[in-house]
C-alpha cells in the first residue's frame, strides 16, 4: 500500500467582493493563490453593492479556478478535498462559490468541506507560522471584530465580539466624514501617521472583564467633533482627527487582546482579518506583546490578511483531517456561527 | 450523446437528461423553496437513477434567464463549472423560450411566455413554431403587461399566454385582447427541462468562462450610477 504523503486542498471564497481560489498543500504551503478583486467596480458606489458583487462572481468564477490550477500545475483529480466558504457574508455572493464547489465535487467525486469565513482568517496564520495551542485570535475586519479562543485545531470559542459596528465599518464611516475615498481604512491609517492624537475621543471599555467591543459611540463622537468645530467656524486637520480616532480604536483592541491573553494563558495571539493590514495596529500590538514573554504574537503578511482562498483551504485542511464533510445540500449561510466547526 | 439541462431561473426547478432521441429523465418541482439546497442533489439523483456518470455527459444546457437574479445565477454557475471542468460544450437558452416550447409546440399562432416581474411588469417575448422549430418574433424584454398586451392586438393570429404567474396578469391581457388571447392549461405552465435540452441540443456553444445570465435589467445601483454620469 502506498501512503499518500501530500494533502492538497482546493479553497474557494466568494463571501464579499473578492472571487478567490487557492490550492494549499498539507494545510500550510500555498501552491496557488488567485484573487480577483472587484474593488474598482464598487468604488463607484462608495461600498460593496451585493447584486453587483454577485454578478462579478459569476463572471470570474471559472476563470479564477482555471488560473489556480494553471499556477499549481496540478489537475483537479489530484485534489483531496474542496473547501468553500459557507458563511458569513453576502448570501448572493456566497452562493456562487458554494455552487461552483458543489459542481466540482460532484463532477469528480471529491469530498466537500464547508468553512466559516472567520475560521479561514484565523488559519491564514498557519500559512506562515505553525499554531501553538491554546491560542487567541484577534479578528478585525470590515464585518467583524472579535476575540476567538482556540484550545485545539478546529475548535473555536468567541470570547468577545462587537455589539454594534465592526472596527472596519467604523473606519469606513469616519473616512466618509473626512471625505476620503472608499475603502477608507488604509487612508485613515496613512493620515493617522501624519498627525498626532490630540483630540480626546472616548474608549468603550464596556463592563470590566468583558472582551466585547463597541465602536458606534466613537463614530458618533467623531461626527460630533467635526460638527461642533464647523459651528465654531474652525477646521480640524484631518490628520489630527484620523490619528485621534485610530488611537482610540487601537488602544481598545490592544488592551483587550493583552488582557485576554493573560487571563486565558495562551501561547499565541494571532492577528486576523482585513484590518490586520493596519500599520498602526500592527505596531501597537507588537509593542504590547513584546512585554509578554510567554506569548508569541503572529501577524500574517498583508496579502493573507485580506480575503483570499488560501486561508479557506488552510482551515479546510484541518477540518478535512478531522472528518468534517459537507454534502450537496450545502447552502450559503450569511449568519453562520463559527461554533459549527466544534465537535 | 447525453445532455444535462438545468433550469433554476424561476420558482420551477428543472433537471433534464436527454439521450440520443429519448428523454431519460426529468425532474420538476414548482415550490418556493431554496434552489441552492435542492439543485445538486436533484442532479445527482436523476443521474444515478439513469446510470449516467458525470464523465459521460456530452453537453450542458442551461436556462439563462430572465428570472430571479439569484435563481438564474445558481443554475448558470453550476452549468458553467460543470461544462468547464468536464470539458464539454455549454449552451444557454432563454428561460422564456423554454416555457414557450413547453406549451405551444402544436399551437398555430404566437406564444407569449411570461414571468411576473412585480409592479405590473412581466418578463416576456413573442415566439412562434414555424415548421416545427421555435422562432423568436419579439425579443425577450421587461415590460408592463398593460403595454405589452395591446401591442399584440394587430397580430394576424391568436396569442397563447403561458406561465405560472398568469393569474396575476390574465385580466389585463383579456381586457386588451379579448378572444384573441388564449391561455395555456394548468399542466403546461412549468418550463420542461427536456424541452430545454432539446432547444440547446444543436445550438452553438458558449465559452464557459465568459458565459453570464441574461438578466435583462441592469443592477439597480448600476442603472442609477449610469444615470448620474449623464
Ligand atoms: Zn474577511
Amino acid at each position: 500500500m502506498t501512503i499518500k504523503k501530500e494533502q492538497l486542498i482546493l479553497g474557494i471564497e466568494t463571501s464579499c467582493d473578492e472571487t478567490a481560489v487557492a490550492i494549499v498543500k498539507n494545510g500550510k504551503e500555498i501552491i496557488a493563490n488567485v484573487v480577483a478583486s472587484q474593488i474598482e467596480s464598487h468604488k463607484r458606489f462608495g461600498g460593496v453593492v451585493p447584486e453587483i458583487a454577485s454578478r462579478h462572481h459569476v463572471e470570474q468564477m471559472t476563470l479564477v479556478i482555471e488560473e489556480a490550477f494553471r499556477q499549481a500545475e496540478i489537475e483537479i483529480q489530484d485534489v483531496d478535498a474542496i473547501a468553500v466558504t459557507e458563511g458569513p457574508g453576502l448570501v448572493g455572493a456566497l452562493l456562487i462559490g458554494v455552487n461552483a464547489a458543489k459542481a466540482l465535487a460532484f463532477a469528480h467525486d471529491i469530498p466537500l468541506v464547508s468553512v466559516h469565513h472567520i475560521a479561514g482568517h484565523i488559519y491564514a496564520n498557519r500559512l506562515v507560522t505553525e499554531m501553538d495551542f491554546p491560542l487567541l485570535s484577534l479578528v478585525v475586519s470590515g464585518g467583524h471584530t472579535e476575540i476567538v479562543y482556540m484550545k485545539e485545531h478546529g475548535h473555536f470559542e468567541v470570547i468577545g465580539e462587537t455589539r454594534d459596528d465592526a472596527a472596519g465599518e467604523a473606519y469606513d464611516k469616519v473616512a466618509r466624514v473626512l471625505n476620503l475615498p472608499y475603502p477608507g481604512g488604509p487612508h485613515i491609517d496613512r493620515l493617522a501617521h501624519e498627525g498626532t492624537p490630540e483630540i480626546d475621543l472616548p474608549r468603550a471599555w464596556l463592563e470590566p472583564n468583558s472582551y466585547d467591543f463597541s465602536f458606534s459611540g466613537l463614530k458618533s463622537a467623531v461626527i460630533n467633533t467635526v460638527h461642533n468645530a464647523e459651528q465654531r467656524g474652525e477646521v480640524i486637520a484631518p490628520e489630527t482627527l484620523a490619528a485621534s480616532f485610530q488611537a482610540s480604536v487601537i488602544e481598545v483592541l490592544v488592551t483587550k487582546a493583552v488582557q485576554a491573553a493573560k487571563e486565558y494563558k495562551v501561547k499565541q495571539v494571532l492577528l486576523a482579518g482585513g484590518v490586520a493590514a493596519n500599520k498602526g495596529l500592527r505596531a501597537k500590538l507588537t509593542e504590547a506583546f513584546s512585554e509578554l514573554e510567554d506569548v508569541q504574537l503572529v501577524i500574517p503578511p498583508l496579502s493573507l490578511c485580506t480575503d483570499n482562498a488560501a486561508m479557506i483551504a488552510a482551515a479546510g485542511s484541518i477540518l478535512f483531517e478531522k472528518g468534517k464533510r459537507a454534502d450537496l445540500t450545502l447552502n450559503g449561510n450569511p449568519g453562520l456561527d463559527i461554533s459549527i466547526h466544534n465537535d | 450523446m447525453k445532455i444535462l439541462s438545468i433550469d433554476t431561473s424561476n420558482y420551477a426547478l428543472g433537471i433534464g437528461l436527454l439521450d440520443e432521441n429519448q428523454v431519460m429523465g426529468e425532474y420538476i418541482s414548482n415550490i418556493k423553496k431554496n434552489h441552492s439546497v435542492r439543485i445538486m442533489p436533484a442532479i445527482q439523483t436523476i443521474m444515478n437513477e439513469c446510470g449516467v456518470k458525470p464523465a459521460e455527459l456530452t453537453k450542458i444546457v442551461v436556462a439563462k434567464g430572465p428570472g430571479s437574479y439569484t435563481g438564474v445565477r445558481i443554475g448558470v454557475t453550476i452549468a458553467k463549472t460543470l461544462a468547464w471542468t468536464l470539458k464539454i460544450p455549454l449552451t444557454g437558452v432563454s428561460s422564456l423560450e423554454v416555457l414557450a416550447a413547453s406549451a405551444g409546440r402544436h399551437f398555430d399562432g404566437y406564444i407569449s411566455p411570461l414571468f411576473d416581474a412585480r409592479r405590473g411588469q412581466i418578463y416576456t417575448g413573442l415566439y412562434q413554431f414555424r415548421e416545427g422549430s421555435l422562432t423568436t418574433v419579439k425579443e425577450d424584454r421587461l415590460v408592463m403587461t398593460a403595454d405589452w398586451a395591446p401591442s399584440l392586438s394587430s397580430l394576424d393570429k391568436d396569442v397563447l399566454f403561458v406561465g405560472n404567474d398568469l393569474p396575476l396578469h390574465q385580466q389585463v391581457i383579456e381586457q386588451a385582447l379579448g378572444v384573441k388571447a388564449r391561455f395555456a392549461e394548468v399542466t403546461e405552465h412549468n418550463p420542461r427541462p427536456a424541452e430545454l435540452a432539446l432547444l440547446g441540443r444543436n445550438r452553438k456553444e458558449e465559452d464557459p468562462h465568459s458565459f453570464v445570465p441574461n438578466y435583462i435589467r441592469l443592477a439597480e445601483a448600476e442603472a442609477k450610477w449610469l444615470e448620474s454620469q449623464k
